[in-house]
């Protein structure tokens, strides 16, 4: 047991000395990991903004929300209320001011609500939101809505759902498409690193076989320099889509984009499952890179 | 100890490098491997440390085939035998003393052991004062007294050494000699390829030849042979 311990430690050390002496070749295989996860990460972030987008619209699949102008008296409401509940179809008519709104808004965004404290006016706009019997009347009601006068937008989800889903889609395919070509790549850019080590090593590496060193002593070492330029290369990536998606968010929630942001993913959210994922990814491709440069090399 | 028996060996070139080899070294031993450039004494040697496969026969080391052994299993099975190169093969940028520990740090021996361990193969050597030295401030006589004190400090029961004094002088030859009879007094067994006449006439142990793969003569306290099959 001792022994094996000694032996591991042994190829940890040779391994973190391999990437010292490497570091040169080390920082393109650093900087190719990077780019792939940077890349992904933005592809996963996309991807993510969709499917909130899509799941906040499915909630209202059965709704249809209409925002009203601005200085309606009250009698222009009381119209514009009896109008609808004469609508065949409709089953509830439920006020929000904007008040109420932003308190909404508030809750979902948890942590990042803060941002929204410092704003000077009310963005938002009365609403209503009518629920149908049955997405069957859908159709109808909106055109009539159309008509009725103090009613600035409807939103009626369906067809817009349908277009997310579509380009949801598309973004996923030519994302795992460019991520996949992209891990080519940086697994055969650390495979070179981890042979320049290996050709530089040859000698000592034929020595080691006929001492009888086994094949995981002699492997270890470029496995775990792989794995390390892998790990820091998630490191790099991971810091730079922490720092980049925070001063996103908060520049767009600074210019009031609002209708925007409901469906951004928070970041305190995102950077830790991203991590995870990263790290995963970037030793995944660290070790393999090296594997497929031992291969050829240690058949002896 | 080692045993040969029918042994073949074909390269993909369809060089027949041995054929039909039958051999058997007893423990102990001190065997000189004799026989033109090309006859098969290195093919012989790769054979025992499993570089190569035979192409038919098998080949016992302490009462095993290894012809059987799985890949995986090959380090353990040289883990029994010392090899030793005519180039050496040492490494420059380490010291004399960290050439050989290194034999004993990757199957992970005990610091204390390596410690009292290779200060006394150096000595066996006679490289005590040369222990801090790299490789290119030695003589090419030193540098094979390294490369045997890496090849016994982990105590294998065999030591191999393919034409060790092939680059020496042959003052420097005999001191190497001396070295690998040492080591066999001391219980190794040892076996030599080698082109050296007057080692092999001198010494008087068991010479086996070989002549275009084929085991020609096996003779105890034998000579190196005719001018016929030696060059
Ligand atoms: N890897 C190889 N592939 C093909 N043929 C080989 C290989 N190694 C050796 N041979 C051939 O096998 C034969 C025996 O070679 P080997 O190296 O065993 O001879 P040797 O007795 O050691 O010669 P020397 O005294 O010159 O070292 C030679 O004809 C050689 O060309
Ligand atoms: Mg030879």
């Amino acid at each position: 047991m001792a022994m094996r311990l000694r032996v591991f430690k042994n190829i940890i050390k040779q391994g973190f000395q391999g990437m010292w002496r490497n570091r040169g070749m080390g920082i393109a295989s650093v900087s190719s990991i990077s780019a792939v996860l940077l890349i992904l990460g933005v592809v996963l972030i996309l991807i993510l903004t969709i499917n909130n987008i899509v799941l906040e619209t499915k909630t209202k699949f059965d709704e249809i929300q209409i925002y009203l102008e601005d200085g309606l008296s009250n009698a222009d409401y009381d119209r514009i209320e009896n109008r609808i509940r004469d609508m065949e179809g409709v089953l509830s008519l439920v006020f929000i001011s904007k008040e109420q709104g932003l308190e909404i808004m508030k809750e979902g965004w948890e942590e990042e609500a803060y941002l929204l404290e410092g704003l000077e006016e009310n963005p938002l706009q009365d609403s209503y939101i009518i629920q149908l019997l049955d997405i069957k009347y859908a159709e109808e009601i909106v055109s009539n809505l159309r008509n009725i006068e103090g009613i600035e937008d409807v939103k009626y989800y369906q067809d817009v759902i349908d277009k997310l889903m579509l380009v949801a889609n598309y973004i996923r395919f030519g994302g795992i498409v460019i991520i996949g070509a992209l891990m080519l790549v940086s697994i055969f850019i650390i495979s070179n690193t981890i042979k320049v080590t290996v050709t530089a090593r040859r000698r000592e590496i034929n020595i080691m076989k006929y001492v009888g060193a086994t094949n995981g002593y002699i492997r270890g070492p470029f496995i775990i320099e792989g794995i390390l330029f892998g790990l820091i290369g998630a490191a790099v990536s991971i810091l730079i889509i922490k720092f980049g998606y925070e001063y996103f968010f908060k520049s767009v929630n600074d210019k009031l984009y609002l209708l925007f942001t409901v469906y951004l993913v928070p970041p305190t959210l995102l950077i830790k499952d991203i991590a995870i994922i990263f790290t995963a990814i970037g030793v995944g491709i660290g070790a393999l890179g090296s594997l497929v440069s031992l291969k050829r090399f240690l058949n002896v | 100890m080692i045993e040969f028996q029918n042994v073949d060996k074909e390269y993909d070139n369809n060089v027949r490098a041995l054929v039909n080899i039958n051999l058997k070294i007893h423990k102990g031993e001190f065997v000189f491997l004799v026989g033109s450039s090309g006859a098969g004494k290195s093919t012989l040697i790769k054979l025992l440390l499993k570089e190569e496969e035979p192409t038919a026969g098998r080949i016992i080391l302490n009462n095993m085939d290894i012809t059987k052994v799985k890949n995986r299993r090959i380090p353990y099975i040289r883990r029994n035998i010392g090899v030793v190169f005519q180039d050496f093969r040492l490494l420059p940028n380490k010291t004399v003393y960290e050439n050989v520990a290194f034999a004993m740090e990757i199957i992970g021996a005990h610091p204390k052991e390596i410690r009292r361990k290779v200060p006394m193969v150096l000595s066996m050597v006679d490289l005590s004062r040369k222990a801090s030295s790299f490789p290119d401030q030695l003589s090419g006589g030193e540098r094979q007294r390294v490369s045997i004190a890496r090849a016994i400090v982990n105590s294998p029961p065999v030591l191999i050494a393919d034409e060790p004094t092939g680059n020496l002088d042959p003052d420097t030859a005999w001191e190497i000699m001396k070295v690998l009879s040492d080591i066999n007094g001391r219980g190794t067994t040892v076996l030599m390829a080698t082109h050296a006449k007057d080692i092999v006439n001198s010494m008087k142990k068991r010479v086996v030849e070989i002549h275009e793969g084929r085991l020609i003569r096996d003779e105890q306290k034998g000579g190196y042979g005719n001018e016929i099959t030696s060059f």
